[in-house]
């Protein structure tokens, strides 16, 4: 019985980091263009020649 | 028709227009309470509602201020904003409240249910209680956040003494967190806080799904417009030359229109002769040949070579603007349409709440006491919950339509799906929808392989859209380019080049000539290249295939000349020739009032308000703006095929609905007797909500197999 003083504790604790990290990536646009995100992957690194 | 009721007369020409966004719009009821209560306010003119931008037009006395209207809105329990705030950035927000709200309850969710597992597998005395107390300390945040949607959706519409669909469901979600709160204190055997999270969580699964969808199809099909003329490079008297926007171009500019440009205001030519392709506006497919002097009508494209326009009507008076309030009008009839999750929602209220109140009542008659008996009927609250109405109808069209959209067909939502599994009957324009609506060169034999390779070239390097066209068609017939140096392009003649010491042009033949057509010279040799619009490969294929579902097609066209026949022979239906858009729009109110369900298909600006009043409409990917926003979905590509694929799969997507809500019912039909003897426990609520939510799913997901199935 003891263990759940930790473990309780350890399991509301990842899954709020969980929680916090979606929040996170909603808030700083990660989800704002997921097919751009995706095309955005072919671009060519130098800008010459890009089009 | 439920046209807006004028209690007074108001002078129609003092009118002014406001727009709003009203979030909170989500169902037929909705758009019924927002225009019945809105037009009876004086000063009001009319109030239109446009559901799926969940937006409010109002028309009304100058001297009835914006904020008057937002505080009658608010009293009739919806939350209004005027349109002038940037309305795509509001919805976005909804979407990420959502999502926000599903993220919340889903580790709520998880954790409670790890927390209510243990007590399931026996746990008592004093971690029984410790666990309930840790569920209680999760559980109440997150119902308050994750179930705000509801809740203030709920609570607009109950302050103003009105009732929507969210009322039962925070009816359900507060009295099972409530009484669990009070359980917890007393040190209670039962709480379900795993059953109202998990409801929530559900419940917000089938809202994300819904925004999602809307929102997919809405980036698609903005990122299709915007093509037209949205504006027009205007010369200055002082030599300038600059981009104006189409509502900031004031009559007595002068605009400079290239050719494959689109006119953004109606004028006068001043300099230069060209062919104006006018079937977006006309429905003609015949190119029409004007030179200084003529009129040149906003949303016609220039064809051949650069004009000077001097603006006689911009923005709200030119023919477009005429089209676009026809076709505000005409949108109205599809706002009557209710959503199948809410006609279901209005049996399946009532009989839940109803058997809930009677479970009460019973176990109080038997004797039972008010704690026991109002357990009883939280069980059977959460036992029946509207999971089904909440998740069946969204899972399966969210499915269905990212099928679709992998066969280039974007619906914009829901509600398209389910009218377009009713249509019974099609309606086609002709030019722009049964032909591709650009022209392609029809007398390419006359050249040999060797003049298609140098042709090719020549056109490859060009944006006038009968080089595009050549281009396009010399590549599919499998021409290879052949090197041609020292090209040149002059605006208004054509492209000179050399090939192997020869000097080769594809230039503007004479404009007395009849139709479209280049000239391509090599040498001395010229050969004239006529171009035509040409049907859509196929068309044919098509409508065959949408008779086969019975659905039988018939033409309706601006076009008035012979053209039209020809169209009726080459697909053997009937068609009309020479509509303008109140004809089509008459012809669909004729056809409706017979019962027919009409499913529209057209692309130009004077198909417009036929595609708004249609039961359905779907407008090709190369449409006008007007078109596309009017239409409920969009089709990209050379193939018509989409349309009928679409129908197939929007009448297998019902019958996947209809599988869940029967489903849903055979659940509740096992589950609600259960739950009134008393037996429910709250693991059994979790799992047979569980479980029943999962069949659901998954059921939907069967579709997606069925829907890329192109037979």
């Amino acid at each position: 019985m003891n263990g759940l003083i930790f473990l309780i504790p350890v399991a509301l604790g990842m899954g709020g980091l969980g929680l916090s990290a979606f929040f996170w990536a909603m808030r700083s646009g990660q989800f704002d263009d997921m097919d751009g995100a995706a095309q955005r992957i072919l671009i060519e690194e130098d800008d010459e020649g890009v089009s | 028709m439920n046209a807006p009721i004028a209690r007074q007369p108001i002078d129609a020409a003092r009118c002014v227009d406001s727009r709003f966004t009203v979030p909170g719009i989500r169902c037929a009821g909705c758009i019924g309470k927002i225009e019945r209560g809105i037009s009876a306010i004086p000063g009001v003119a009319t109030a239109r509602v446009n559901f799926s931008a969940k937006r409010v037009a109002v028309s009304h006395d100058p001297e009835l201020t914006d904020a008057d209207i937002v505080e009658a809105l608010r009293e009739l329990g919806f939350e209004a904003q005027p349109m002038a705030e940037n309305p795509l950035a509001r919805d976005d927000a909804e979407t990420r409240l959502l999502l926000r709200a599903l993220a919340v309850a889903g580790f709520a969710m998880m954790n409670i249910m790890l927390l209510s597992v243990a007590v399931w597998s026996g746990a008592d005395g004093i971690t029984r209680d410790l666990f309930h107390w840790l569920s209680a300390a999760i559980a109440l945040p997150a119902v308050a956040y994750a179930g705000r949607p509801f809740f203030s959706s709920a609570w607009m519409a109950l302050r103003y003494r009105r009732t929507n669909m969210d009322v039962p469901i925070s009816i359900g979600v507060l009295l099972a967190t409530g009484m669990s709160a009070f359980e917890v204190l007393t040190g209670g055997q039962h709480a379900y806080f795993d059953g109202a999270v998990m409801l929530l969580f559900f419940l917000l699964v089938g809202r994300v799904l819904d925004a999602v969808m809307r929102d997919r199809a809405r980036s698609g099909i903005a990122s299709l417009l915007g093509r037209m003329g949205r504006g027009a490079q205007v010369a200055y008297p002082d030599g300038d030359v600059r981009w104006v926007a189409a509502e900031d171009i004031e009559p007595g500019m002068e605009m400079q229109v290239a050719a494959g440009e689109s006119l953004a205001a109606d004028g006068l030519i001043v300099t230069g002769k060209s062919r104006f392709d006018r079937s977006m506006l006309t429905g003609e497919s015949a190119p029409v040949a004007s030179g200084p002097g003529d009129m040149a009508h906003a949303g016609t494209t220039n064809l051949l070579s650069p004009v000077t326009v001097r603006v006689t009507a911009a923005a709200e008076d030119t023919a477009i603007a005429d089209i676009a309030r026809l076709m505000d009008e005409a949108g109205q009839s599809r706002s009557r349409y209710v959503r199948i999750a809410d006609r279901a929602a209005r049996l399946y209220a009532p009989a839940v709440h109803s058997l809930a109140a009677l479970s009460f009542a019973g176990w109080m008659i038997a004797g039972a006491g008010v704690h026991q008996s109002l357990l009883i009927a939280i069980a059977v609250l959460i036992i029946t919950c509207p999971c089904a109405l909440g998740l069946a109808v969204p899972a399966a069209q969210v499915v269905a339509a990212g099928a679709l959209m992998k066969h280039g067909l974007l619906i914009k939502d829901g509600s398209a799906l389910e009218r377009l599994a009713e249509a019974d009957h099609a309606l086609f324009d002709k030019t722009g929808t049964l032909t591709l609506g650009r022209p392609r060169p029809v007398s390419l034999a006359a050249l040999s392989p060797q003049d298609c390779g140098i042709a090719l070239t020549l056109s490859q390097s060009s944006r006038h859209p009968l080089s595009k066209g050549l281009a396009a068609a010399l590549q599919d017939s499998g021409t290879i380019a052949h090197p041609v140096s020292d090209i040149d392009e002059r605006p208004g003649e054509g492209m000179r080049g050399i090939y192997e010491g020869e000097a080769v042009s594809l230039l503007r033949p004479d404009l007395a000539e009849e139709g479209l057509s280049v000239a391509y010279t090599r040498g001395m040799a010229t050969t004239v290249i006529r171009f035509a619009d040409s049907w859509r490969a196929d068309g044919e294929a098509t409508i065959a295939a949408l008779a086969s579902l019975g659905i039988p097609g018939a033409i309706v066209s601006g076009d008035a000349s012979d053209a039209v026949m020809t169209a009726a022979v080459h697909f053997g239906i009937p068609a009309q020739g020479g509509m303008s858009p109140a004809d089509k729009l008459a012809e669909l109110e004729r056809r409706r009032a017979t019962g027919e369900k009409v499913l529209m298909i057209g692309d130009g600006l004077n198909d417009g308000p036929a595609l708004a009043a249609a039961h359905v409409s779907i407008a090709p990917g190369g449409a006008s703006d007007v078109s596309q926003q009017a239409a409920d979905a969009v089709f990209v590509g050379d193939a018509l095929m989409p349309v009928a694929l679409a129908v197939r799969v929007a009448r297998r997507t019902m019958r996947t609905v209809r599988q869940n809500f029967a489903m849903a019912v055979g659940y509740n039909l096992l589950a609600v007797p259960i739950a009134m003897a008393g037996y429910v426990t709250p693991m059994i609520a979790a799992i047979a909500m569980s479980m029943s939510s999962l069949i659901v799913v998954a059921n939907s997901l069967l579709l997606f197999r069925a829907a890329g199935d192109r037979r």
